[in-house]
């Protein structure tokens, strides 16, 4: 097969890392999100044990 | 306790990685066949490698959760086979991309890794719905770990099996994981490998982190409501 | 653990025999999935790759019905606590039950596969024998197997029916992969069974493992 001249070639190049890259950001955003869950529930501990 | 060593691992997974994509972009020659294309592969296949190893882990920790009853090994397992599938995710978008840019079509059935990826894939889907439709969190974790190590060793065997079918139909023509690579190309593709590897371990890490606070936080919880 | 084997087997065959419940679904099922092919492929005869992999197909997902239904008795009736009581050992309930799916799937066989012959069978099916055997031998060894693991797998979760098919079908692909390359050469005009070696070799491999895995890995499941 005949390789793809240069500017068509890195549409699917960029393509292909932009995947992995986002795959990764996606991922840590959920991570994160979950984080800030876990922050949420801690204060509100924090805070109903301070009332007693 | 999961997340020792976590940000020094971290740094090293973001060194690694910029310099596999310095070197990929900059240091590893045009393949003579491929042209451009072939840069995909610095991305696509140690994906798939280490999404494999990730499944065949998944299996070994399984195997010692089953033998030690220690729910810990258990979580290590999930959240491997957890990452491997979205790494899988990964493996098949690129894959795509590589065989349109390559074949012009958005699937080929000629490349045995790719294919026997796609089953393997489909397989550890199935993870999910099995584990979720279980209530009995003693029983889903016995289940997960039966299921985690049967798959784990399917993984070789499919491989073996879709390796012997397409060598009679197709001759393997995209034989890039071969170590037959010029002296540039594989460093690169070796830096490239050891950084999805740290990237994995590291998720790993991570996720192992947050799901195992998140656990302690209930068990806080309901110790708080019973208190008061 | 012979013994225990040989018990729980009988009464899965007893019940078999008198309800007649999964081997004539099978074969109903084989059947009208080959007239299916018929009419979706819009062939009258197949020979070669095409008769293989309908045939094979055609028999994987028949073993998926005799594998959702394999611990059905268990489930429906509350036998299932039964056995967990009582001292059974986990082997011997993985080999009477593994060894239940060879049955039915033995006897499936012996009406689908010469139905196949009759319907979409271009070539003979004479010139299949002895290879054919080997093939299915070997075959329905992988398939009980792995089919009486998947089905224990699938016993106690909640949406077995729709686990069953999604889980076996991945896990049978190199038993598919290995029968329909072995069967390819037997099913046509010229028949002469090349490379049946390697494929059986690959069947063995395969049946080997997860017997081995499936007895080792048995004990933790169904157990309370």
């Amino acid at each position: 097969m005949p390789a793809l001249p240069l500017d068509e070639a890195g549409k699917y190049v960029a393509g292909a890392y932009v995947v992995f890259v986002a795959l990764i950001l996606v991922y840590v955003a959920i991570i994160g999100a979950k984080i800030a869950r876990i922050e949420r529930d801690v204060s509100a501990i924090v805070d109903a044990e301070e009332d007693e | 306790m999961y997340s020792k060593g976590l940000a020094p691992l971290a740094a090293a997974t973001a060194v690694t990685i910029t310099t596999a994509f310095a070197l990929v972009f900059f240091y590893a020659p045009n393949d003579a066949d491929q042209g451009f294309i072939q840069k995909i592969f610095y991305v696509h296949v140690p994906m798939a490698i280490v999404a494999l190893c990730g499944f065949v882990a998944g299996g070994i920790f399984a195997i010692k959760h089953l033998r030690s009853g220690d729910s810990s090994w258990d979580l290590r397992s999930y959240v491997a086979i957890h990452l491997s599938i979205i790494l899988g995710v990964g493996v098949l978008a690129t894959g795509a991309i590589w065989a349109k840019a390559s074949w012009g079509h958005w699937w080929v059935w000629d490349e045995p890794v790719l294919v026997s990826f796609l089953v393997v894939f489909l397989l550890y889907c199935v993870y999910y719905p099995l584990r979720f439709s279980i209530e009995d969190p003693g029983r889903q974790a016995r289940y997960s770990s039966v299921f985690a190590i049967a798959a784990g060793a399917f993984v070789p065997l499919n491989f073996i099996a879709v390796r012997m079918a397409e060598s009679f139909t197709h001759p393997r023509v995209l034989s890039q994981t071969g170590g037959d690579l010029p002296g540039d190309m594989r460093l690169t593709f070796l830096v490239s490998l050891l950084g999805m590897a740290l990237l994995f371990v590291t998720l790993w890490k991570l996720e192992l982190t947050a799901k195992h606070a998140s656990m302690q936080l209930k068990k806080l919880r309901n110790r708080a409501r019973v208190a008061a | 653990m012979i013994a225990a084997a040989r018990t729980i087997l009988r009464k899965d065959l007893l019940i078999e025999l008198r309800t007649k419940e999964s081997v004539p679904a099978m074969v109903l099922f084989s059947i009208t999935v080959y007239v299916l092919f018929h009419f979706g492929l819009d062939r009258d005869s197949l020979d070669g790759e095409l008769a293989s992999g309908v045939l094979w197909v055609t028999l994987l997902l028949a073993a998926v019905i005799g594998v959702s239904r394999l611990f059905a008795a268990e489930r429906e009736q509350g036998g299932i606590d039964g056995l967990l009581l009582s001292p059974v050992d986990r082997t011997a309930l993985f080999v009477a039950k593994a060894v239940a799916l060879f049955l039915f799937l033995t006897a499936v066989e012996l009406v689908a596969v010469p139905a196949f012959g009759l319907l979409l069978l271009g070539p003979g099916l004479g010139a299949a024998f002895p290879e054919l055997l080997a093939v299915l031998a070997l075959g329905n060894l992988g398939v009980a197997a792995v089919g009486a693991l998947v089905s224990a797998l699938a016993a106690e979760t909640r949406a077995h029916e729709l686990i069953v098919p999604i889980l076996l079908l991945p896990l049978l692909v190199p038993v598919l992969i290995a029968c329909a390359q072995a069967t390819e050469p037997l099913f046509r005009q010229e028949a002469g069974p090349e490379d049946l070696g390697r494929w059986l070799g690959l069947l063995s491999l395969y049946d080997v493992v997860f017997v081995l895995l499936s007895v080792a890995v048995f004990d933790f499941l169904l157990e309370d």
